[in-house]
């Protein structure tokens, strides 16, 4: 039992020790690093798996170790809790020491200031208790804490620089439980808008919704939003050409069903914040129309199909798929904004701007596989049970009839589509306020500097009074000879110097 | 073009710098240096807070540590670094103007901006204290920057992309971009401290100090290498702070969230905590020399594989660099 309790208080005076904070400090750093280079769930699943399948022997040998999570893994989290234990372990006595220190006096003056190694010395023939009453009065006035002895003056200079440091280090706690309170409570979600449709928040409206741990998704607010237009600028000719140069989403919004439509351009760096939700641009694409009739001439598929841009240039993949007409048809194919004339490497697009659309379609009939009950992607055909019959390259407005009257696809236009991320953190505005009050503490500890000076008066050896000024530095802080300086010649106002004859 | 006419005119100053360098020589020889330090005790030496000690090697000794024949050479190498740096200066407001914009939208704007910014602080700095032993081992660096730059990131002047036209183009990355040039003169004199410092060691424990006494002799005290490091990464890291939260405060502007863990923002934040390492080991006993200046320069390499290495070689959301 005895042996317990003294080995707990060993653990924790290590856990709260300097040494162990270097420690974990390097140990968060270096935590770190696999988590920039193995790509990331959170933020490129589609790179993960990309990986594991790249990787069929050591990917899954780095999935159990968290590597491609690692800012959530346990082992991570520990390493930060445990700094963050050994943070508070340590700031929370300082700051009852600090308590105690600014409600007690500066110490007493040391016997030989001349040891000091900041240190002035003369001698008057002022009174001593004169000189000292007088440079108490005249030092407090500085703005230094002054204790006047009975024949020495003690000052000092700059506590806030301590107080700077424990706001910083009690802000960095108070930033921590703002980001983790803020991701429990709040959620974050993605949805693709064609141009002409719209969104309403609504859980089964997102393509990927992530609630935080705590949150519902009966409690998203009611707002709605319209695609009215997307608009794309980008760069033509440089050595640049291609790269973007303007993003903007024109909607519609409204913020509940009772409320009117209000116009709201999103740019990149102009969200639409609306019922606590900010709704953020993320990207954008290309989405063909096709018309698609049956071997009867009937209409069995009409509408924009989203096609994904697979390069810089929106080069686009995506597939159509019409289930009522007999047998069933399926389209992939690529949408090239830009079609270009070499074909060695496969249809392309050279520019993402849509000077010269083109579409490449193959076409095939059979059985889609939506009936199996298994899921599909919107975005790839499952040709298991599908012949092809045949490729075709397309123009807007062209028409293609299948081989043996299968049917007929016409491609009839394009649109665009915009991709938004929606997000909600309601510790967002409390992170912010703790990183301005831990800057604004950390600007504090390393600045502000703390000294403390002393005046001693003896008697000379040639008659009158020997001053002696000196000054110590708890920091390196430069500037301690000048503001000695300074102090005595505080004191010569009234006890100037007056040299023996 | 002006930035080679800036690249020539720092070549000029490594030269003089150089010559200036070979024939100065400290003040305090190292026995002297080895002498002082012995008489105090070695647990003052070593750690915690300032001591007595500490106070009165700040004053003992003068800002102009380093002397000798060379302060023509020195003059020479320190008013061509000037004009240079005005050069460069001149060199990216015409590449702002040319594209009517602030000039840091891709890598070889900011190669151009980090590279004024450690030219600049030097410039700065050695207003106030004589700076020009100093000068070739900042010289150097500038000039490997600018030549990456104009060879290998080179890309034309022109718009930025949308994700960067915001006005917290003009805070967050000025604010890095100065931290970059501040913590490379600090790491500069960090290598030099651990240079001076293993010389003062073999001099105190009787051996001779070898080859490095060559450098050692034309630099000042170890203290003093290591007083300057220290106030340079002390001032700065706020600011590094700032940065790395005004990039987050953009981030949930422009990509809705504040925190992404986006590699360059694990880089930043991997930068942040070494320096944090860094001020805590300068405050804790067994850690405040040699250590110490190994984690600055553990500091500095964290800038450099966060620059090239992720800008280049990592997808993600900063992928501004311009480079084909």
């Amino acid at each position: 039992m005895f042996g317990i309790t003294a080995w707990l208080r060993w653990f924790w005076r290590q856990l709260t020790s300097m040494r162990i904070a270097l420690f974990l400090l390097f140990l968060l750093a270096l935590a770190s690093v696999p988590g920039s280079i193995f790509p990331q769930r959170g933020t490129a699943p589609a790179r993960v798996s990309q990986y594991l399948r790249e990787h069929p022997k050591s990917g899954p040998i780095l999935d159990r170790l968290h590597l491609f999570d690692v800012f959530a893994s346990p082992w991570f989290a520990a390493i930060y809790l445990l700094l963050f234990i050994s943070l508070a372990g340590c700031v929370i006595p300082r700051a009852f020491e600090y308590w105690r220190e600014l409600r007690s006096e500066p110490p007493t003056a040391p016997r030989n200031l001349s040891r000091l190694g900041v240190y002035e010395s003369w001698r008057t023939t002022t009174s001593a208790s004169d000189a000292l009453a007088k440079t108490a009065v005249n030092w407090e006035a500085k703005g230094w804490r002054v204790k006047v002895g009975d024949t020495y003056v003690s000052a000092e200079k700059g506590y806030a620089r301590e107080f700077g440091n424990l706001v910083f280090h009690l802000a960095l706690l108070g930033l921590l439980v703002a980001v983790g309170a803020g991701s429990s409570y709040g959620f974050r979600g993605t949805v693709i808008v064609r141009e002409g449709t719209g969104f309403a928040n609504n859980v089964t409206q997102y393509d990927s919704f992530t609630p935080g741990r705590s949150y519902s998704a009966t409690s998203l607010p009611p707002f709605s939003f319209s695609l009215t237009d997307f608009h794309a600028k980008y760069q033509s000719g440089g050595m640049q050409s291609g790269a973007a140069r303007e993003f903007h989403a024109d909607v519609l919004v409204k913020a509940n069903p009772e409320a009117r439509e209000v116009k709201f351009r999103i740019k990149v760096n102009e969200p639409l914040r609306v019922a606590g939700v900010t709704v953020y641009l993320v990207g954008h694409g290309y989405s063909p129309e096709f018309t698609v009739r049956d071997s009867k001439g009937k209409i069995v598929w009409q509408d924009a199909a989203i096609f994904l841009p697979q390069d810089a240039n929106f080069t686009s993949n995506g597939v159509v798929k019409a289930p009522d007409s007999v047998p069933q048809l399926g389209f992939q194919g690529y949408f090239l904004p830009t079609v270009t004339s070499d074909f060695s490497q496969g249809p392309r697009s050279i520019f993402p701007a849509p000077d010269d659309p083109q579409v490449f379609l193959s076409a095939w009939s059979g059985d889609l596989g939506l009936d199996s009950g298994l899921p599909q992607s919107v975005y790839q055909l499952d040709t298991q049970k599908m012949k092809r019959i045949g490729i075709e390259e397309l123009s807007p407005g062209e028409k293609w009839k299948l081989p043996r009257g299968q049917g007929v696809i016409e491609f009839t236009g394009f649109k665009q589509w915009a991709a938004f991320s929606l997000a909600r953190d309601p510790g967002k505005g409390w992170a912010l306020g703790f990183a301005i009050f831990a800057i604004a503490g950390l600007t504090m500890s390393l600045l502000i500097p703390r000294r403390r000076v002393w005046l001693r008066v003896a008697e000379h050896a040639e008659g009158g009074i020997l001053c002696e000024v000196g000054g110590l530095a708890k920091t390196q802080a430069p500037g301690l000879p000048a503001e000695v300086t300074r102090l005595s010649l505080i004191v010569k106002e009234s006890a100037p110097e007056v040299l023996s004859d | 073009m002006l930035v080679y006419a800036a690249m020539t005119g720092y070549v000029v100053a490594m030269v003089a710098f150089a010559i200036s360098l070979s024939k100065s020589r400290r003040i305090e020889t190292l026995q002297e240096t080895a002498a002082r330090v012995s008489a105090v005790s070695p647990a003052a030496r070593q750690g915690g807070t300032a001591t007595l000690a500490d106070a009165s090697v700040s004053t003992a000794l003068s800002d102009g540590d380093v002397l000798g024949s060379g302060r023509r050479s020195g003059n020479i190498g320190m008013s061509v670094t000037w004009l240079a740096t005005l050069l460069l200066g001149a060199a990216i407001i015409c590449r702002g103007l040319s594209a009517s914009r602030l000039p840091w939208g891709n890598m070889y704007e900011f190669s151009l901006a980090a590279g004024f910014s450690i030219a600049f602080a030097y410039c700065v700095l050695s207003l106030k204290r004589d700076l020009r032993w100093l000068g070739l081992f900042i010289v150097v660096p500038v000039l490997l920057d600018l030549g990456i730059a104009a060879t290998i990131l080179y890309t034309d002047s022109a718009e930025l992309v949308p994700a960067l036209q915001s006005y917290w183009l003009a805070i967050h990355v000025t604010a890095a971009t100065v931290c970059v040039g501040a913590f490379t003169v600090g790491a500069a004199l960090s290598a030099l401290y651990l240079v001076a410092e293993r010389a003062e060691a073999k001099v105190i424990a009787g051996e001779e100090p070898g080859r490095i006494a060559f450098l050692a002799n034309r630099l000042p005290t170890a203290d003093r290498l290591d007083l300057m490091a220290y106030r340079i990464h002390a001032f700065m890291f706020p600011i590094w702070t700032f940065a790395v939260i005004s990039g987050a405060i953009w981030a949930e502007a422009a990509w809705g969230r504040y925190w992404g863990w986006d590699p360059k923002e694990t880089w930043a934040f991997i930068t942040w905590v070494i320096y944090a390492a860094y001020l805590h080991a300068r405050v804790t006993v067994g850690w405040r020399g040699r250590k110490a200046a190994y984690i600055a320069l553990a500091g500095i390499s964290a800038i450099l594989i966060n620059y090239f290495v992720v800008n280049i070689l990592i997808p993600g959301l900063h992928s501004y660099s311009g480079v084909k």
